[in-house]
């Protein structure tokens, strides 16, 4: 087990470094750079661009750049983000937090939700209920994350303007405020990118949970639960939904990426101040290092997030857990 | 004789398919006393799995069993009970042995928990009881040490140790009523043996009835006490072992008696009775088994055959009864060998 473990810390090191390879060779492909960029300002004359570039080591060969950059990783330096005017680290750090709160709450939501959701669908399969749960389920399954992003806005902060526009916290009452009040004015900022993502990522898990739930009622198992007398729920809770849910299981390790691209989007869009709202920007400002430094950071937390769902997955099926 | 235990009259299950409806169960009556062992034999798609899954109303749709037909188990008709008190019955006075012991237990569970939860569902009982009691029953199984056993996985346990322990569950609650349909199929040889003589060792010990579903009359013979030959959803024949085996009377039991492989007799082939089993969805007016018969004529054709008084307890759905000496006239052989038939 350990060893298996080790082997696919590995893998997961090889491809975090050439996702951060590609990234850097796109990033630096892309027309401009951070002194065309973000100064934009005419009283900038372009010799003093051109300074800052050389001071930046920016007029260097690209594989050069690459190398000195490689090595500075090798230290555990991520390197100074341009446009925030401090180390990526600090960056990121800060942004982080915030991500990880909003994915973790999307992710326990939609996996909440959608298994609910398909456990109604198949206890009534057939049914009105069912059909249109189906309905809605492709609907939200199909719709762009973006799109739901600003509809919801839109909505809940403009026609009915019960949630704040947007950031993680109210940016001047919130220092004024008691820890109830916090946690309370926290909360109303989470509420609507967390929803989004929630809803989305709930069809995919609603749509899959209810096809492997229907994959498993044939099996001679739920035959021998109904001979024992189980009712068609208990059935359903008990037998059917603890093998059903292995699938699942593996979903979780795919609706990472997902739900990170995801929040990329819904957090630009919300000005949820974690890593997509950072590292979206630095794409607009061409702050280099903070843009490789975010997709590092995003991919690591996408191998690691596909180690723990398969490790959860030959935890939760005997046949895999003594191999 | 008192009350039979289950009695079943005009027993229909039909399946509402796309190709038709499918009389897989057509009109079947029998019945089985408390503590007796009835056998049922026949080919495979002659309905007698799904007569066994009728009487515990486990038949799933497009399946349906008929209105008419009467299943009665200590006083109550199975067919309209309500959900919840057939419920009460399976598992706990009518339980079932399926023929495959790997697919009939889920694989997430241990074994014990699943043999448990039988207690669990009937009696009532806290957890730690019910484990006592499953470890108890698989150990009167015959698995030993069933305590560290009961804590495994079904994909652990060989294959004569799944039967074994869907025994157990079966034999937890002392049911009055044991089904078990092709219980020892998938195994080997050498366990077969080892599991019909375990079931009639727990049947004395329980008292409990049972109807043995089999396609093999060898297990009939060691098992039962009374039989019934279904072909095509019918009943075709009823006797006591002894007499059916001395004396079969419809052709197609006499079939599957010379289609038995007998051990030191010299034979290269299996012998088989020509034709197949008809669609269930058309069933021939006439007799059923007409097509494939050596011995028919005209009134099988034109007549459904009842079941014909025979001898004491003796009955078959054959005309031969009407006329027995066309036994005797020339025709063609009733079995041949496998492969020639297919030619």
């Amino acid at each position: 087990m350990l060893r298996y473990i080790a082997q696919r810390l590995a893998q997961a090191a090889v491809i975090v470094a050439i996702v951060a390879a590609i990234t850097f060779a796109l990033i630096h492909l892309a027309p401009g750079d951070p002194f065309s960029a973000v100064m934009d300002n005419p009283n900038v004359s372009e010799t003093v661009r051109q300074t800052l570039r050389a001071q930046y080591g920016l007029d260097r060969p690209l594989p050069e750049q690459f190398v000195r950059y490689v090595s500075s990783l090798a230290h555990g330096e991520l390197g100074w983000s341009f446009s925030h005017e401090r180390p990526v680290r600090e960056v990121l750090g800060r942004a982080l937090p915030n991500t990880l709160l909003l994915m973790g709450v999307a992710l326990v939501g939609s996996f909440t939700l959608g298994i609910l959701i398909a456990l109604i669908q198949v206890a009534r399969r057939g049914s009105v209920t069912d059909q249109v749960l189906s309905g809605l389920s492709l609907f939200f399954f199909s719709m762009p994350d973006f799109w739901l992003a600003i509809l919801a806005l839109l909505t809940f902060t403009y026609w009915l303007p019960i949630f704040p526009v947007g950031g993680a916290v109210d940016p001047v009452m919130h220092e004024y405020l008691g820890l109830g009040g916090r946690l309370v004015d926290r909360l109303r900022h989470l509420a609507l990118p967390a929803l989004t993502l929630t809803v989305l990522a709930s069809a995919a898990v609603a749509r899959y949970q209810r096809a492997a739930l229907l994959d498993v009622l044939p099996a001679d198992y739920i035959r021998t639960a109904r001979l024992k007398g189980l009712t068609e729920r208990e059935i359903l809770r008990r037998h059917a939904l603890r093998n059903a849910l292995l699938p699942i299981i593996s979903l979780v390790g795919l609706s990472f990426p997902a739900l990170l691209t995801g929040a990329f989007f819904v957090e630009k869009i919300f000005a949820w101040p974690g890593m997509g709202y950072a590292v979206v920007n630095a794409i607009g400002t061409r702050d280099y290092p903070l843009v490789v430094g975010g997709v590092i950071i995003g991919s690591i937390m996408v191998t690691l997030g596909s180690l723990l769902s398969d490790l959860l997955y030959a935890l939760a099926d005997p046949r895999l857990r003594s191999h | 004789m008192t009350a039979p235990l289950l009695s079943i009259r005009d027993l229909r299950t039909w399946f509402y398919t796309e190709a038709g409806v499918a009389r897989a169960v057509d009109g079947v009556s029998f019945d089985i006393g408390s503590g007796e062992t009835l056998g049922i034999v026949g080919e495979s798609g002659c309905g007698k799995s799904v007569t066994a899954l009728s009487i515990l109303r486990l038949i799933q749709p497009p399946g349906r069993i008929e209105q008419g037909s009467v299943i009665e188990f200590e006083g109550k008709d199975l067919v309209t009970l309500g959900d919840d008190e057939i419920r009460d019955i399976r598992g706990n006075r009518i339980s079932m042995i399926f023929q495959e012991p790997m697919s009939a237990l889920n694989p997430v569970f241990m074994v014990g928990d699943q043999v448990a939860e039988v207690a669990r569902v009937h009696a009532r009982v806290s957890r730690k009881d019910a484990w006592d009691r499953a470890v108890e029953m698989l150990a009167l199984t015959g698995i030993p040490d069933a305590e560290a056993r009961a804590r495994q996985y079904p994909h652990q346990l060989s294959g004569g140790m799944r039967q074994r322990v869907l025994i157990a569950m079966a034999l937890m609650m002392k049911p009055a009523l044991v089904i078990a349909d092709e219980p020892t199929t998938a195994l080997d040889v050498t366990i077969q043996a080892q599991i019909l003589d375990l079931l009639v060792d727990l049947q004395k010990k329980i008292g409990t009835a049972i109807l043995m579903i089999t396609h093999d009359l060898g297990v009939i013979a060691e098992t039962a006490s009374r039989v019934i030959v279904m072909y095509a959803g019918e009943v075709v024949e009823q006797a006591e072992v002894d007499e059916l085996f001395a004396k079969p009377h419809h052709p197609y039991t006499e079939g599957l008696m010379h289609s038995m492989p007998h051990i030191g007799h010299d034979q290269e082939r299996l012998n088989v009775i020509p034709g197949t089993v008809p669609a269930p969805t058309e069933w021939p007016a006439g007799c059923r088994f007409r097509e494939r018969c050596p011995y028919s004529w005209d009134l099988c054709d034109r007549e459904h055959p009842p079941l014909y008084q025979i001898g004491s307890g003796h009955v078959s759905r054959c005309h031969l009864a009407i006329e027995p000496g066309r036994r005797n006239h020339p025709h063609p052989p009733l079995v041949v060998k496998a492969g020639v038939a297919a030619a």
